[in-house]
This record gives structure tokens, sequence and C-alpha cells, in this order.
């Protein structure tokens, strides 16, 4: 996985929690609460999302490191690759 | 058929707080099962049918209703946590609502536009409009959603900006009935909440009512996986070494789970854990605020009699508000008037039949001991003195043209809040005492629902979803 294609994994969840927010000109390095309305529960809902859908654990004082989407690709891309080939 | 013997969560109470926390916990992979004794679905805002017709409990208004694009708000936080798009709730805002005193002391109105009732006020009463702005400006900067924020008597905050005892009842007359369970007095956190609820906010509802609202719960807790078990009560919570073990059923069956989450109210939830051994060193007492509601379906819109202008109408005798258990078993003096037809429906969702709906505080003793015959005989007498001092409040109409226009009539009491929701003495708003962490004496029960202290049912929603949320989900 590459850091673009975690990115587009993160925004495809950020995507199903705040269908109502505009995620066509996010940009990567700026903070993501800084740019849309996300407050603690969404963040909560990205972190149990990464979860439920990929098997990636994001312990609570990491939390930060999901700030950005930058920040995400390059916390999470090393989870990913990590994870066991799904069969 | 659902047969399973455990569970990671059980959940009392497939109201709008049992049905929310039930989405949230199976969308996150829990296995959960949530258990009513009742036959439907809702709780305090539910439905029930009578000779083909479906009439709504509870619900007058969806509160907290703000238009697409606003967000940060409760609407907006639980679609977005119960992954609900809201065309599905169809919402429509309400036409517009009116607090009206005497009948001819004062009047103000308002709307899902917070302006109208700053301007309402600045009319009714010049001398109070700065008063009224800095107690405004103090309610929207109130966290009133804080797990541990410290109680304080929403009328000293008020009073410290209003000065007119009359305003003062005018503004605690809609918030007091929409959400207070404690009499006279309120927390400031749920005069807040109610407030932004009400004014701040707004109401809408959808053209079927809380169908609507069910429904969509419904679909999304069962495409999540969830189980529910309907006429299926939980008699008392199973507990071992001072831990919840699981629940035994009113059919004596027994189901084991990791976390019971109950809507069931605090002295109800206190006296399953006391049925199972672990009595509540200090237990809560029930609410003492309960209500009677008279429905009459009409065979014309109530625009059709003149009622064209008013959603809700919230209404007091005279010049002050008493919001306690009253002496009688109604206080006909002040009152809620709900008129559903006037909702901003889009074409073609206009309601077939007109309904008149009004609210007034009932004493829940009488209604309770009374042997049905009398019961029966009750209801008719004070269907007629409620809805007779309701309309003082409205545009007049003749007897005979409301007689003329009534193809039937139904009215519920605290009787039948207790029968079909379980709330010891018919508390519609649950006990005084509200229990915001929703901690119990078993470690591994929580309460969500009205005694956990987010009101309304956006709040009882939001409710089901924080404690699930802060409870099971957050702890991994």
């Amino acid at each position: 996985m590459t850091k673009d294609d975690c990115k587009k994994l993160v925004l495809d969840i950020i995507a199903d929690i705040a269908p109502d927010e505009d995620l066509t000109n996010v940009r990567p390095d700026v903070r993501l609460r800084d740019q849309l309305q996300l407050d603690s529960m969404d963040f909560l809902d990205i972190v149990m999302e990464l979860r439920k859908r990929h098997g990636i654990e994001v312990p609570e004082a990491d939390y930060l490191q999901l700030a950005s989407l930058d920040s995400c690709a390059e916390y999470l891309t090393p989870k990913f690759n990590a994870l066991p080939a799904r069969g | 058929m659902n047969t399973r013997s455990h569970y990671d969560v059980v959940i009392i109470g497939a109201g709008m707080a049992g049905l929310a926390a039930g989405i949230r916990l199976a969308h996150f992979g829990r296995e959960v099962c949530i258990f009513e004794r009742h036959n439907a679905v809702g709780g305090l805002n539910g439905f029930y049918s009578r000779d083909g017709r479906r009439y709504d409990v509870g619900l007058h208004a969806l509160t907290n209703y703000v238009p697409p694009g606003v967000k940060g708000t409760p609407l907006t936080k639980l679609l977005r946590q119960l992954r609900i798009d809201r065309d599905e709730l169809a919402l429509r805002g309400q036409v517009g609502s009116r607090i009206a005193f005497g009948p001819g002391v004062a009047d103000l109105r308002f709307t899902n536009d917070f302006q109208m009732l700053e301007a309402e006020v600045a009319r009714a009463f010049p001398a109070q409009i700065d008063g009224f702005r800095a107690l405004v400006a103090a309610v929207r900067a109130h966290d009133e959603v804080s797990l541990a924020a410290a109680p304080a008597s929403a009328r000293e905050v008020v009073r410290r900006h209003l000065s007119d005892p009359l305003l003062e009842d005018m503004l605690f007359c809609p918030v007091m009935f929409y959400g207070s369970p404690t009499e006279r007095d309120m927390d400031f956190s749920q005069f807040v909440i109610l407030f932004k609820a009400l004014f701040l906010e707004g109401f809408a509802r959808p053209a079927e009512g809380v169908r609507r609202i069910l429904r969509v719960l419904l679909a999304k807790y069962r495409e999540a996986g969830g189980e529910r078990r309907m006429k299926c009560g939980v008699r008392r919570i199973v507990l071992r070494d001072g831990r919840a073990a699981g629940v035994e059923l009113d059919d004596g069956a027994l189901i084991t789970a990791d976390h019971v989450l109950s809507s069931a109210g605090a002295p109800e939830t206190e006296a399953l854990l006391s049925a199972g051994g672990l009595p509540t060193p200090r237990p809560t007492a029930p609410g003492r605020l309960s209500f009677v509601e008279t429905i009459s379906v009409l065979d014309r819109p109530p625009a059709a009699l003149g009622w064209a202008g008013d959603t809700i109408v919230f209404f007091s005798e005279g010049r002050r508000f008493d919001y306690v258990c009253p002496a009688a078993p109604v206080d006909v003096r002040s009152g809620v008037i709900c008129l559903p037809n006037n909702f901003a429906y889009e074409p073609g969702e206009a309601l077939a039949e007109g309904w008149f709906r009004v609210t007034s505080l009932a004493r829940p003793e009488d209604w309770a001991a009374w042997p049905e015959p009398e019961y029966r005989a009750r209801k008719q007498e004070w269907f007629g003195a409620v809805q007779a001092s309701a309309r003082r409040f409205l545009p007049p109409v003749p007897d005979a043209d409301l007689a003329a226009a009534t193809v039937a009539t139904d009215m519920f009491t605290p009787r039948t809040i207790t029968r079909f929701t379980g709330h010891q003495r018919g508390a519609v708003y649950g006990s005084g005492v509200k229990h915001r962490r929703g901690l119990t004496a078993a470690p591994n029960v929580y309460l969500c629902g009205t005694d956990q202290g987010f009101l309304g049912i956006v709040g009882a929603m939001l409710s089901g979803i924080s404690m699930a949320n802060h409870h099971i989900l957050q702890r991994g």
C-alpha cells in the first residue's frame, strides 16, 4: 500500500461518517479538524472504522497521529503493510 | 428466531435510547440483543393502533431540528453516529409556535428562526431585552453535555439576567413541559439542553410521525446485525461477585452477557439489581411529573377551524406557571396544545385527518388507584376539562363545530404510561436525579435514556450513543 492509497482509505471512512462534509478539496497537510467539522465523536469513529474494516488498532495515545491526512498516511501506511495478507 | 443464550451486550428496553445504543454496538461488531417487555418499540415515544388509526404517544415534535448544512448540533451528531441520511427521516419544520399566558396577559411567538423569539421578547418586554440577550449568551456558552457538570439552579441563573417574573415563567413553561423531571426549578444544564433544543434549534416532524423515526432506527439496527426480542421483559439482573452475569427474563430464561445497558430508568434498573441481590445504597426516587393527553381526531385540518397559525402552544392561566405534581387528578390551568397538521409538509404529505392534542400535568396516584369503571368515567370527565381549558388559548371555535368535526377521541394517562413503559408513577421525564455517567451499583450495568439526563427524543438517542461509546466501545 502506498501513502496515497492510505489517504484514500481514510477519506472513504470520513465520507461515510460525515456525509454532510465536502471532501473534494481536503488539504493533506492541514489538520482535518481545521478544515472539516469533526468532533471527538467523529475521531473515535475513524479509529473504530479502521479497526472494523481493516483490522488496524490505534491506541488512544496515538490519536494525535490522525490529525491530518499526511500524518494519517505516515502513521497508518506501515500498519497496513504489516497486516498479514488477506486470503 | 433469536434463541442465543449469550450476548456481548444485553440492552433493556427498545425505546429511542436502547435502539440507538444497539445500532452503535451492532455496527461495531458487538453481539447485542434488545429485550422489550411490550409488543411495540418506541417506549415513551411509541405509537399504537386503535380502530385502524395510528396514534403517536409522546412525540409532539422532534426538537433540536436544524436545517441541512448546520453542523455540530445534537441532531447532526446523532445522524452521523447512527449513519442516518437526514432525508431518511423526512423532517418538516414547524409553522410556528407560541407561549400564551392569561389568556390575554402576554403571548410570545417563536419559530425555527430564533430571531422571531428575540423580536417578540423585545416587543412584549422591552425593559428585559438586554437581560434576555445576556441569558442567551450564557446558554450558548454553557457545555451542557459535559459528563462532569456541577448542578446549578436554572431559576437562579435566569434571575441573574431577567427581573420580570412573567417573562421568566413564560420561558420556563415550554422548557419544563418538554423535559423537566423536577418541579418548580431544574438543573441549569438541563435548562440549557432544552432551551437550545426548543428555541435555538427548533421543531420538526415527519409526516408519518414517530413511526418514521422508529422504522429508520429498526432498519439500521437490523442491517447492523442487532437482535431484539419483543414481549420479553427482564425481571432481574443476575449477579455474580457484584457484577452482572446476565439477565433473567419474565419467562424464567437466563441470558448471559458481558455488559447490561438499561434504558428502563434509574429506579427501575435499581429494582432489577435489587431483585438480583444487589441493593443500591441510596436508591433513586421516581420522578413526580406525569401527564394526561387528550387526542381528538378531526374530519378536517385544524386550519379549517381557524387554527392554522400554531404548531405547538404552551399555555398557562394568569401570570404564573406552576410546574408541580398537582393536588387534583389533572391541573388544567396549564398545558401544551399540539396541532400536528401544522408543519410545513411537502405536497402530497398532508395528513389525511386533523389532529388536536392537549397535554396537562396529572397526579399519578389517582389515575393508578381507580378501579376500571371509575377510571373510564374520570377519563371522560377530565377530557372535557382539559380541552376546554386549552381552547381558551386558541382562536374561538363553537363547541358544536368542534363536536361536529370530531370523528374519534382518545386519552392517555399516567396509568397508560406505566402500563406500556414500566416507568414508575408514569414519570415521563424520569427521576429528578440524573446519572450523567450512567453508573449503577454494578460495574458492568449502565443506564441510558431519560435518567441519564439528555432530554427529548434526540437527547434520548444521544444518551444511548454516548453510553455505548463511553462504557463499551471506547474500552476496546
